[in-house]
């Protein structure tokens, strides 16, 4: 699923119409880019949630020439997975739904 | 300062806009009028539908692919041994699925490029 069909899908459920199911998910992405560019996190209860990690630098190597290069530090961002959708996923876990144990 | 779901339905609410069917004559005068705004109740209702649908393609084993955000990627791992790290008891651990997050590199340039800046005005 991309990002057209995300919007398709919601606008079929809520009865937006497409171009203002585009805005609704173009804000909701676009948010949360601005968050992690800031440096904050994201948090969505039962989806998961965002934070920017750092990386130190190191020396590593190319396996393919075996030369010696420098990794710069840089920052990621790191999506925790949510306890809802961690169930949902899970095949064994999401038979029955609610309350699964 | 952490971005939540109240967050993005104020952000929804403030900048989905309306425009009205019928002009009025205040609506010539004060185009500002022009556009009707969203209901909190209905925003709310809007993103939870948004999130409620990322989660349900999730959970059928479909990625999920923004441009310029990233994908969500759904990986099986298989069963193996582990151990509880307290007591040390061997134990097995089932296969499972597990949700993976890839971010896209314009997302991570954008990160990567707002810490020089913040580097440049601290140095």
């Amino acid at each position: 699923m991309n990002k057209l069909d995300l919007m398709v899908a919601l606008s079929k459920d809520s009865g937006l119409s497409v171009t203002k199911a585009t805005e609704v998910v173009n804000v909701f992405f676009g948010e949360m880019t601005d968050a992690l560019v800031r440096g904050d996190r994201v948090e969505i209860r039962g989806l998961g949630s965002f934070k920017v990690k750092r990386y130190r630098g190191y020396t590593g190597r190319n396996p393919k020439t075996g030369k010696k290069i420098k990794v710069k530090p840089k920052k990621l961002p790191f999506f925790k997975c949510g306890k809802e959708l961690k169930e949902r996923v899970d095949i064994h876990k999401s038979k029955p739904k609610g309350g699964s144990r | 300062m952490t971005l939540t779901k109240a967050d993005i339905v104020k952000n929804v609410m403030g900048q989905v806009r309306f425009r009205r069917r019928h002009k009025g004559a205040q609506q010539f005068l004060f185009p500002e009028l022009d556009c009707i705004f969203l209901s909190r109740e209905r925003t709310t209702e809007i993103v939870g539908t948004l999130f409620e649908k990322i989660k349900e393609t999730l959970a059928k084993g479909e990625d999920v692919r923004i441009s310029g955000f990233g994908k969500f990627q759904i990986k099986f791992k298989w069963a193996r041994k582990g151990r509880n790290p307290q007591t040390g008891e061997n134990i097995i651990l089932r296969s499972r699925r597990i949700v993976t997050f890839r971010c896209s590199p314009k997302l991570r340039e954008k990160v990567n490029s707002a810490d020089q800046i913040q580097d440049a005005k601290t140095t």
